[in-house]
């Protein structure tokens, strides 16, 4: 079935209405825009809002599409929004002048952040109206689930998805095809379909991104693997940090349900599913899935020990899918073009594009969609555009605090699961944080250590009481006051806090310590004080006989 | 009923379908060293006291709570595994307050005893002093927060067994406590039928009777299994 | 103004409500068909109704969803958004995620701790104002930000004083009283 495309480019303002925009004036320009264009009556102009143009640290940005192709402008005062009503209309000298005011606010649509982006994913996020269905239906939303539901079974969505070699990017990189067919293969009895929009890592909004700006994108993405692994239950678990995502997601579903996208016999066939979305409340740890699953069931968001994987006990016990919102919405994508397709991108252990969050000291920065296997020099520096002062890029941080600082003399390594991890760091979830000279190692391993003390569940001793002792130590390197020790100390602390954590948010509690520790060993040597200022190590005893250490008496 | 064969430190065992790979240790005549599990009660998998390293490599299980499956090959008592394990009671000593001569459960703590049993006997951790409180409220009963290890046994005997649900975990991380009701006084907590069973399970001298003093606690564990096997399988055992 | 990110300080009260705001707790309870699973969601609305999850109420949604006192708690006090005591009458938030972290959050953070004379995450903060750490809202490209009442306030000028403090200004945050 041909994919219906938006007709022939029209004279339209994209404004971007996620968040980030918002925040930094978009509602205001948005408005701005709709008072002067009723003003002046223009015909032919629409002003249309739309998720997030990517190019987020200079909002509030606005595409201006005409036949002579796209202009985008940056940081737009609302004073502005008649030189952009004049801009977007047809050639004169009107257009011109007006074109002239806002040259400072253009941004060169040519450079590589945008040239060098590779969007699947993202292909229609900043084109649709995320809070139009019929916006998203001329775009072709639902058009693969019509497809699927007609023509293909459950297992050759599967076989699909299998082929295109899609991982799971919530973080593991979990054979996605796999994972599918694990569920679907379960004993017969009800399944259930879960996405991930947790999204804790601090520096990431990628998921944010897709939620604000195409949810229906997602909604058809989970209908499609509901299908295809037997469910008829789906939900969706949103942190409630991200309030416009929460409304915007409702309201697709909602909107998805009266066109009978969702519901009972979806497109006459007869395959039925309900999505219902759960909001967290504030607790990093319910990221990690076995803790999400309790969460949904209304408990503490504590980790279970697996196996058993929630692919084969999962929600109130039945087989259960989860995947994040970026690996569902590469899913519509991957059905029309075909999963070769999807592999031809990429690297051969890391197939398709990525979405990472360029973030920190780069100037830069916003949402990026490129193959996986470019190397990290081309994003952060090429599409990044460095460090804003011009000085030298001295890390990378990926995979928030699970993964690791890459340093810049490694930045040529590709983007994929493996090379990131042959780093010491990760691919995480996406977020990409760049760094400054001025950043000191030792310092970021603290922060981080920090932020898994305040998100341990507490339910484990290594990562309960072994992150508290890891932080107390990374003060010491802080406050130069450790001793040759505590280094040792340290080390032998990350590797057992590491292998014997319960869940991953201990097991990769250590790793922001360990890869700055192997590629910026000397800030924590200069950290040691002068041995001979150094005081005994504490020693105390405990004893069987009740022989004790000195509790303060 | 079907069984599984799996190997324990090189040495072959059967044991029923379903069982844990603590089960199967013991089968082998292994004892791993346990503090959060207790028969009769569902394995949470917290103390990683148990953990052991298959054979195959990947990532250490919690005995308590990974079932045994066919062919598996596991080691207990790798150099490895006895470091990590002996940190672990390091930490646990470093994060309370526990000060064995003056306690009631000093002499028949399975704490101390772990500690004994993984060869600890100093923590190279700072110990944290946190600021905890005795409850004391019950008429039979108090609770000494510094020594517990929360181990959620009393938690687990209180729901599972009992029924009343009396105690739960509040609070995350290291700011983790055992709470009664609404974080309420034990003694106003009407939930309580005072039957006693978390004092028995306790590995600690955290839950105590009032009328016990130094090293005068003598808990009785067991009683978890017992109860579950008389409820389960009308079995008996008249103790 | 630019409603956006609750955070800590705001929570999800907008985002949560599918309908009309209910009026009582036993509503809210009803409207889920005290479902064991609807405990967090209803309360969140029980904290939307008090600005705070207080102790009679969390005893109200245990008796009515028929669960345990002690897991009403222990999930109340697990996550960070709820509050177990009444919140100040004004609440600002910053983010000490990595990126505003090293776009100068801390920095960031120990100015608000002086200029409102507060602590750090300490819920009664001056008596009116009170300021909590966040860790990331998902606007790391405009590091680094805050949230004031519920007001995202982006790409703050760490470095450059006077302009940061009449941005705060701006933004509502009041100066010390007695300059
Ligand atoms: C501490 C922790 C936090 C996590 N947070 C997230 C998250 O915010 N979003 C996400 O999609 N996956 C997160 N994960 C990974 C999930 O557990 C799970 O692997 C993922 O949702 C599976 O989806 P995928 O196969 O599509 O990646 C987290 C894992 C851990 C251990
Ligand atoms: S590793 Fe940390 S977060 Fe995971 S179960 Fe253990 S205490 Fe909880
Ligand atoms: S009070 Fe005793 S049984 Fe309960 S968690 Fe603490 S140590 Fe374990
Ligand atoms: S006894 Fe197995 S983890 Fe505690
Ligand atoms: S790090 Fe502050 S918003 Fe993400």
């Amino acid at each position: 079935m041909p994919v219906p495309q938006p007709e022939s480019p029209a004279r339209q303002l994209r404004c971007c209405g996620a968040s980030g925009c918002r925040s930094a004036g978009g509602d205001a320009l948005l408005a701005a825009l709709r008072t002067a264009c009723d003003a002046d009556a223009t015909e032919g102009l629409t002003i249309k809002p739309v998720g997030c143009l990517r190019l987020c640290g200079r909002g509030p940005l606005v595409a201006c599409d005409g036949p002579e192709g796209t202009r985008l402008y940056g940081a737009v005062p609302p004073e502005r929004a008649a030189d952009l009503l004049a801009a977007a209309r047809e050639q004169g000298a009107e257009a011109g002048g007006a074109r002239a005011a806002l040259e400072s606010h253009r941004l060169d649509l040519e450079h590589p952040f945008f040239r060098l982006q590779r969007p699947v994913v993202l292909e229609t996020c900043g084109q649709v109206d995320p809070e139009s269905i019929d916006d998203a239906l001329a775009h072709g939303a639902y058009g693969q689930l019509r497809r699927v539901l007609a023509e293909l079974t459950p297992k050759q969505v599967r076989d699909e998805v299998r082929r295109s070699g899609l991982r799971g990017r919530g973080g593991a990189g979990y054979p996605t095809g796999l994972k599918w067919d694990t569920v679907a293969l379960q004993p017969p009895g009800p399944r259930t379909v879960v996405c991930n929009a947790d999204e804790g890592d601090p520096g990431a909004f990628m998921d944010r991104s897709v939620l604000e700006s195409d949810p229906h994108r997602l909604i058809e993405g989970m209908a499609i693997a509901a299908y295809a692994v037997g469910a008829d239950r789906g939900y969706v678990y949103v942190r409630a940090e991200y309030p416009l995502a929460i409304e915007r997601l409702r309201l697709a579903l909602q909107q998805a349900r009266r066109k009978g996208v969702l519901g009972r016999g979806i497109f006459g066939s007869d395959f039925s599913l309900t999505i219902e979305v759960r909001v967290g409340a504030g607790a990093y740890v319910c990221g990690e899935e076995t803790a999400l699953l309790l969460s949904i069931q209304g408990q503490r968001g504590m980790p279970r020990p697996r196996p058993p994987y929630p692919a084969q006990s999962g929600l109130w016990g039945a087989p259960t899918l989860i995947n994040n919102v970026e690996t569902f919405s590469a899913v519509p994508a991957i059905l029309r073009e075909g999963g070769d397709w999807y592999a031809a991108m990429g690297t051969e252990g890391s197939r398709g594009t990525k979405v990472f969050a360029l973030s920190g000291a780069v100037r830069h920065t916003g949402l990026v969609e490129v193959p996986m296997g470019m190397p990290l020099r081309t994003v952060v520096e090429e599409m990044g555009g460095g460090v804003p002062d011009g000085s030298a890029v001295k890390a990378v941080q990926t995979g928030g605090p699970s993964g690791g600082c890459i340093p810049e003399e490694r930045l040529d390594t590709p983007v994929d699961y493996e090379s990131l991890l042959q780093l010491g760091s990760m691919m995480g979830s996406g977020g990409m944080v760049v760094m400054g000279e001025t950043t000191s190692m030792p310092v970021v391993a603290r922060h981080f250590m920090r932020f898994s003390v305040n998100e341990s569940c507490g339910k484990c001793v290594p990562c309960r009481a072994g992150t508290v002792q890891l932080a107390e130590l990374l003060d010491r390197f802080v406050e130069h006051r450790a001793e040759a020790a505590d280094l040792e100390r340290l080390e032998e602390l990350c590797g057992m806090v590491r292998a014997t954590s319960l869940c991953g948010l201990g097991q990769a509690a250590p790793n922001p310590v360990l890869s700055t520790l192997r590629w910026f060993r000397h800030e924590y040597e200069a950290a040691l004080r002068e041995p001979s200022h150094c005081e005994p190590p504490d020693t105390c005893t405990v004893g069987p006989d009740g022989e004790t250490r000195g509790y303060a008496p | 009923m079907s069984v599984v064969t799996l190997r324990v430190n090189g040495q072959e065992v059967a044991v029923p379908a379903g069982a844990s790979l603590l089960e199967a240790a013991r089968a082998a005549g292994v004892e791993l060293p346990t503090l959060c599990h207790l028969e009769g009660l569902t394995p949470v998998g917290a103390c990683r006291l148990c953990l052991v390293a298959p054979e195959a490599g990947g990532r250490l299980l919690p005995a308590c709570a990974t079932e045994a499956a066919e062919g598996m090959a596991i080691r207990t008592d790798t150099e490895e595994l006895q470091r990590y394990r002996r940190m672990a009671v390091e930490l646990f000593f470093a994060e309370g307050n526990h000060v064995c001569a003056f306690c009631v459960a000093n002499g028949d703590c399975e704490l101390q005893d772990v500690a004994v049993a993984v060869g600890m006997d100093h923590s190279r951790f700072p110990y944290r002093y946190p600021h905890r409180h005795v409850d004391a409220s019950h008429p039979q009963f108090a609770l000494d927060h510094h020594r517990c290890i929360l181990c959620t046994r009393c938690v687990r005997v209180c729901d599972e067994i009992e029924g009343a649900h009396v105690w739960d975990v509040a609070m995350r991380g290291s700011q983790c406590t055992i709470i009664a009701g609404l974080d309420e006084p034990w003694g106003d907590v009407e939930a309580c039928t005072s039957c006693g069973k978390c004092v028995d399970v306790c590995p600690t001298g955290a839950l105590f009777r009032k009328e016990d003093t130094t090293a005068e606690k003598h808990p009785h564990a067991e009683r978890a299994e017992l109860l579950r096997r008389a409820r389960e399988q009308h079995q008996w055992s008249n103790q | 103004m630019t409603v956006t990110p609750a955070s800590a300080a705001t929570t999800t009260a907008t985002a949560t409500a599918t309908t009309a705001a209910p009026a009582s707790l036993a509503q809210v309870v009803r409207r889920h068909g005290a479902r064991a699973d609807a405990l967090i969601e209803v309360l969140h609305q029980v904290q939307e109704l008090h600005g705070y999850l207080p102790p009679e109420a969390l005893r109200e949604v245990a008796t009515l969803m028929r669960l345990p006192l002690s897991r009403v708690y222990g999930v109340a006090s697990f996550y960070h958004l709820f509050r177990l005591e009444p919140p100040t009458a004004h609440r600002c938030a910053v983010c000490l995620g990595t990126a505003c972290f090293v776009r100068g959050g801390a920095q960031l953070a120990r100015r608000l701790e002086s200029r409102l004379g507060v602590e750090l995450d300490d819920p009664a903060g001056n008596g009116t104002w009170a300021v909590q750490h966040v860790s990331c809202l998902g606007a790391c490209g405009q590091a680094p930000v805050v949230v004031v009442d519920g007001v995202l306030v982006t790409k703050l000028p760490v470095d450059q004083p006077e302009e940061l403090e009449e941005r705060l200004d701006a933004a509502g945050l009041p100066r010390p009283a007695t300059a």
